[in-house]
């Protein structure tokens, strides 16, 4: 009898603690476009490596990008972004981490909402709030996207005289994730 | 009973942990687990004067231009050496991220020389700790003509280099090479040199800054020819990067810019002034992705 209300006990107790594990969603597709727009090019890097996850209840988010994982359509390009310009052997990862305002996980279809948290690039984090769009797909789905500038000199990236004509200052971001359920 | 809620307590508080673990540890169980591969171990495709294990990515094509001056002490009448440049005049080409062409043409005893380069083995953050290529080069020495010695056949002008590649990626700054190499040339001057010749070449490169890394580069001949008038080459380089160019400025007592000139007929005296100044300017141009 003992015994039987020992485990009980232990099944209740977990019970209580998966309960208290909130809902949360993790990416399944993800797409990270950048845009830089300077005088004599237009560069564009996507990467399709990004990784999120969406609590709902506690209406945060995180996300993170290896920087090795953007591809270029000039591989020289590619190797001066990791190289010169984002040092991505030392700093391998972007990462966002954020909480969500104007969020309600009950709305069905779109809705506007800002990200206010840190923003991590090239090992320097910035406070910043950032506007997006939330859609609950309704299929235990989640869709997120959101555009907005990030400004190099805020995270220490310098661009060397000789390619100014070449290198936007503030470099345009594009993510699009699809999360799903977190299992 | 005191013990079932020391276990309860226990239990409840390692779940609100487990609740309130920070969002963003959890990303990295979403990670994929693919290699990361080294790259810039090396700015340029040549350490100084031997080819470094880098490969033009895909659809990358290389333009290079090389000079190599007289000697420094050769005299103010020849300004330093200037008067008396060499030129290779060359093309590389990704055929893949690992496997590329070249082409060129080198001034310095009219030789010809075309290559094949296969990145085998890549240095990765998971795997291995080296970055292995292979060299295969071939060189037509058109120097001199026919018509002045009849008994040089095209095969006795030919020669054939072959080459591993081996280097490390040792810090964002450091990168260190080895390079066993065979140089085997058809016809030479058998009272000075030898048909085969085996020779180990040794490279490293330094950033200095993000755009400017300092080079140097050696390859030491075995058993030479008892009475060979050569010497090991020897050269430092300072790679200046902007952009699409990387201009490689040299000083090195090898005026050849092909694996048989510099491995096996390096003529200058390196502690005697018999340096050369030369640059490799290359220009990349992507022409497919």
């Amino acid at each position: 009898m003992k015994i039987y209300l020992k485990t009980g006990l232990v099944i209740l107790v977990l019970c209580i603690a998966t309960s208290l594990q909130a809902q949360k969603y993790v990416s399944e597709k993800s797409n990270v476009t950048f845009y830089s727009y300077a005088p004599l090019e237009d560069i564009t890097a996507k990467s399709k490596k990004a990784v999120g996850i969406i609590d709902v209840d506690a209406e945060k988010i995180a996300f993170s990008i290896p920087i090795r994982s953007f591809d270029f359509e000039k591989s020289l390009m590619q190797e001066h972004f990791n190289e010169k310009y984002m040092e991505s052997d030392k700093y391998p990862k972007s990462t966002f981490q954020a909480v969500l305002i104007d969020f309600n996980a009950r709305k069905k279809g779109v809705q506007n909402v800002t990200a206010k948290g840190k923003l991590t690039i090239h090992g320097i984090t910035q406070n910043v709030e950032i506007p997006g769009k939330i859609e609950m797909l309704g299929n235990g789905k989640i869709q997120i996207t959101s555009t907005f500038m990030v400004k190099l000199v805020d995270y220490d990236i310098t661009v060397p005289q000789i390619v100014f004509q070449n290198i936007a200052e503030e470099i345009e971001v594009k993510v699009d994730f699809t999360l799903s359920k977190k299992k | 009973m005191k013990r079932f809620f020391t276990l309860f307590a226990a239990l409840v508080v390692l779940s609100l942990n487990l609740a309130g673990q920070d969002l963003l540890s959890e990303l990295d169980e979403l990670d994929s687990s693919e290699p990361v591969y080294t790259i810039a171990t090396f700015k340029g495709t040549r350490v100084v004067n031997g080819h470094s294990i880098e490969t033009k990515g895909e659809g990358e094509l290389e333009f290079i231009i090389s000079h190599r001056f007289g000697t420094i002490n050769s005299g103010g009448y020849d300004l330093f050496g200037l008067d008396q440049a060499f030129i290779r005049i060359g093309l590389e080409y990704g055929l893949t991220d690992q496997l590329g062409v070249g082409i060129g043409r080198n001034s310095f005893n009219k030789i010809y020389d075309g290559y094949l380069k296969y990145k085998a083995i890549r240095q990765s953050d998971s795997g291995s700790p080296v970055t292995a290529t292979t060299l295969i080069s071939m060189g037509l020495q058109t120097y001199p003509q026919s018509k002045f010695d009849s008994t040089l056949t095209f095969g006795s002008r030919l020669n054939y280099t072959y080459q591993v590649l081996i280097a490390r990626k040792i810090s964002s700054d450091l990168s260190v090479q080895v390079a066993p190499t065979f140089v085997h040339t058809n016809r030479v001057d058998q009272t000075i040199l030898n048909n085969d010749q085996f020779a180990m070449g040794f490279g490293a490169r330094y950033k200095l800054t993000r755009s400017i890394s300092l080079n140097a580069e050696y390859y030491a001949r075995f058993d030479p020819h008892a009475d060979s008038p050569y010497y090991n080459s020897f050269g430092l380089g300072i790679d200046i990067e902007t952009g699409g160019h990387v201009f490689q400025l040299i000083f090195s007592n090898s005026q050849g810019m092909v694996e048989r000139t510099f491995v096996t007929e390096t003529a200058g005296n390196f502690f005697k002034g018999g340096i050369h100044f030369g640059f490799n300017i290359t220009r990349t141009f992507q022409l497919t992705h």
